[in-house]
């Protein structure tokens, strides 16, 4: 008898662990692109080792799951304590300000005041979290198939028109599915347009209609997927506004050149070794410039947590030069730490591509327009996004013609400014 | 030492003793209340803990999702939501003609109305005969016929989105099916990128994978039919196909009734597998009815709760009418069975 009341009484305190925080508990939501998830466990089990008090939780999920499911959950005043996201400014409203609470604020706007208005309230002074990476956007290409094409790879100023050509020549002669990819994101397609003269953000501050440079690259997107430069399966391949990327396609040698971003570095360090050769090419010009979008994930703190002080110790911990030192060199990513970004960093990988790569970006961040420094901190940049990727890919699938897809752009736009009562 | 039997006696008691100790301690004053309120109130009694719990997960979501489907904005929690009346049924309904959608304000609803008519009409017919044949031939002195009838429920057990990777390996560029074309020399087909393909294979893979559980009630109906009922149609002469139209399918008609009302509803619904296997892809071929309230509720950048709650309420309007059609037809065919 006294054996089953034990059992029960254990059984209620794991049901009761299992669904609410406990005093100290920080339960953290992460998403990984490479291998970011294992070095911050890594960390974590250092921290929770000086920090006995405190059991940090870590909740690795997929990057769909905090784009679609954390909105919900903070909206309902719920959520984890800590999280790792990329839609920083539109819920901004949600993240806890860690300024009375971190142990040195002055260290904080010192290091990561550049990138602190992308996610905090319009007009406030919070410390809402810190950059774990800062990202660009930018192109890849499989060395090897140009090389055995015999075709050069366009240099530094090469247009896109330069690379459609360069990389479809490449395809024919290899036998390869897809000349080229860009992931089925708003933001991916966001560099190329800024490169055509595109401006989103009208006078008054809130979304323009698709202007004359934005129209001129979609048109020529558009007409790359229905003749076969850009792979169909991406864009082709989903409704609504969901992500696709073609990171896979370019790891399994079936893709000549493909436009993501920066945060793919380690995973092809790790996944593509020596299968391939590979180069980071920087952003394509169009007429107006040859930017690439900046971004990156923030790990945010939520207002909503009911240990405070301890998610503070957990961002303190994480903030610091040494912790984001490792973080940056381990998983190859660009830290956003201003000091110790001049002070310079030793990435931890004897891959040369990698290491190239990683330069190749870093040099880009010297050509970025101004626009696009100013959009990941604009409160409708998500939106416009969604609104594009879900009416282009119409567009790319037939469903309606490019100019019928630019005026539904512009009515999915306006709606949505509508709804929100801003 | 304690027998077996002893040991399942004693388990019996420990189960049972707790029952007959809140049954001595209810007994007077349910006694009480049926002295005051009669058998009839008895029943209600009894029903209240399952209403309560009825109410409060499906009537009570029910009247919220319905108040949401009232009210605009972002915002998710009710009371921060602004009242809009039906502003948002009127924007789901603003068309210039609703069998095009390109004429609609939200053209996507419409898209994902057309596109669900057509897979419920096809969906429904082909899962309705496939079901059919199948628990015709599992009835049949087939050999190993349990073995047959595990093969054929086993992918009820999946889950859906297993089912949806399943087939979306099989069906992409690189997936089984190219390859064994590939290696019986056929050029490769991207069967997912195509609008006709993708629309058919939704309806194709919802059928395999929940054609197993219509078999079964089907099945359960089959072997319910009197046998002396074929051997007396068999001894006047009667032919199997007349004996199928006569004997089996009427006697069949509550059974195929259930399934029919089941797969009416499962078919409106459809969102895992689909979501899974194409995305709604490509364009929006597949893009159904669910998905969309999905995207608009939960997935879109500022998404609207509202929208999505309208959108919903209108789609429950549809399954109940077509639910209380099915029944309707159900009772005039008993009642004309009853005349005969």
């Amino acid at each position: 008898m006294k054996k089953t009341r034990t059992m029960l009484a254990a059984l209620a305190v794991g049901l009761l662990a299992s669904t609410s925080a406990l005093a100290g508990d920080v339960r953290i939501m992460w998403y990984s692109d490479g291998v970011e998830g294992e070095v911050l466990k890594d960390l974590l089990d250092r921290f929770m080792k000086e920090n006995p008090g405190i059991n940090v939780i870590l909740d690795n999920v997929a990057y769909s799951v905090v784009r679609e499911q954390l909105p919900v959950q903070l909206e309902a005043g719920a959520g984890p304590d800590i999280a790792r996201v990329t839609n920083l400014k539109a819920q901004s409203q949600h993240w806890l300000d860690l300024r009375p609470l971190v142990a040195d604020p002055a260290y904080w706007d010192e290091n990561f005041g550049a990138q602190a208005d992308w996610m905090r309230p319009d007009g406030s002074n919070q410390i809402s979290g810190f950059m774990t990476q800062i990202t660009l956007t930018g192109g890849f290409a499989n060395k090897t198939l140009f090389d055995q094409a015999g075709v050069a790879i366009p240099g530094k100023d090469a247009t896109w028109d330069d690379w459609a050509k360069a990389a479809k020549q490449v395809a024919e002669s290899q036998q390869v599915p897809f000349a080229m990819a860009l992931d089925r994101s708003g933001h991916r397609l966001t560099g190329p347009i800024l490169s055509y003269g595109g401006n989103y953000v009208g006078a008054d501050g809130k979304p323009a209609p698709l202007d004359q440079g934005a129209k001129d690259f979609l048109t020529k997107f558009v007409g790359w997927i229905e003749d076969g430069t850009m792979g169909k399966d991406v864009w082709v391949s989903a409704a609504g506004s969901t992500y696709r990327a073609a990171a896979d396609d370019f790891i399994n040698g079936q893709l000549v050149y493909y436009y993501s971003g920066s945060w793919q570095v380690p995973n092809f360090s790790t996944k593509i070794g020596s299968n391939f050769d590979w180069v980071a090419t920087g952003s394509p010009c169009g007429p107006a410039n040859c930017t690439g979008m900046p971004g990156g994930a923030g790990l945010v703190a939520i207002k909503y947590t009911k240990n405070p002080k301890e998610v503070a110790k957990v961002m303190d911990y994480l903030a610091r030069e040494d912790i984001v030192k490792e973080f940056s060199e381990r998983t190859l990513f660009l830290p956003a730490h201003k000091g110790l970004l001049a002070k310079g960093l030793d990435f931890k990988t004897d891959d040369a591509q990698a290491k190239a790569a990683l330069n190749t970006f870093v040099s880009a961040t010297g050509s970025l327009s101004e626009l696009a420094q100013k959009l990941p901190g604009w409160f409708w940049s998500d939106t416009f996004y969604g609104a594009l990727v879900t009416r282009v890919s119409q567009a790319a699938a037939g469903e309606m013609p490019v100019d019928e897809a630019f005026t539904r752009i512009d009515a999915d736009i306006a709606a949505k400014v509508k709804d929100s009562g801003l | 030492m304690r027998t077996h039997d002893t040991g399942r006696a004693g388990l019996s008691a420990i189960v049972t003793a707790p029952v007959h100790v809140v049954m001595g301690i209810l007994d007077m004053p349910l006694r009480r209340l049926q002295r005051v309120g009669g058998t009839g109130g008895m029943a209600a009694f009894f029903l209240m803990p399952n209403m309560l719990i009825f109410g409060i997960f499906v009537l009570l979501p029910f009247f919220i999702n319905f108040a949401y489907s009232m009210t605009g904005g972002t915002a998710l929690f009710l009371p921060d939501r602004t009242f809009v009346g039906a502003d948002q049924y009127a924007r789901l309904f603003d068309c210039r003609s609703y069998v095009d959608p390109g004429s609609c304000v939200e053209d996507t609803f419409w898209t994902a109305v057309w596109n669900t008519a057509a897979f419920v009409v096809l969906q429904v017919s082909l899962m309705i005969l496939v079901s059919l044949v199948t628990a015709l031939i599992l009835n049949r002195d087939l050999a190993a016929r349990s073995f047959w009838r595990a093969v054929f429920f086993f992918p009820v057990l999946l889950s859906p989105v297993v089912v949806g990777l399943i087939w979306k390996w099989i069906l992409q560029r690189q997936g089984l099916l190219n390859f064994g074309l590939y290696g019986l020399g056929f050029d490769p087909y991207v069967w997912l990128n195509d609008r006709n393909w993708a629309f058919a294979a939704t309806i194709g893979v919802s059928i395999w994978a929940h054609m197993g559980f219509y078999t079964l009630i089907l099945l359960a109906g089959l072997q319910a039919i009197p046998k002396d009922l074929y051997e007396a149609a068999e001894m006047d002469g009667t032919r199997p196909a007349r004996a199928f139209w006569r004997i089996t399918l009427p006697l069949l008609m509550p059974n195929l009734l259930v399934v029919v009302v089941l797969v009416l509803i499962r078919a409106v619904q459809i969102f895992d597998e689909v979501y899974v296997l194409t995305g709604g892809g490509p364009g929006t071929s597949t893009l159904y009815l669910t998905q969309y309230i999905y995207e608009t509720g939960f997935a879109a950048q500022l998404r609207n709760p509202g929208l999505a709650a309208a959108a919903s309420i209108l789609m429950g309007a549809v399954l109940v009418v077509l639910t209380l059609v099915q029944l309707g037809l159900g009772r005039s065919g008993e009642k004309k069975g009853g005349r005969k």
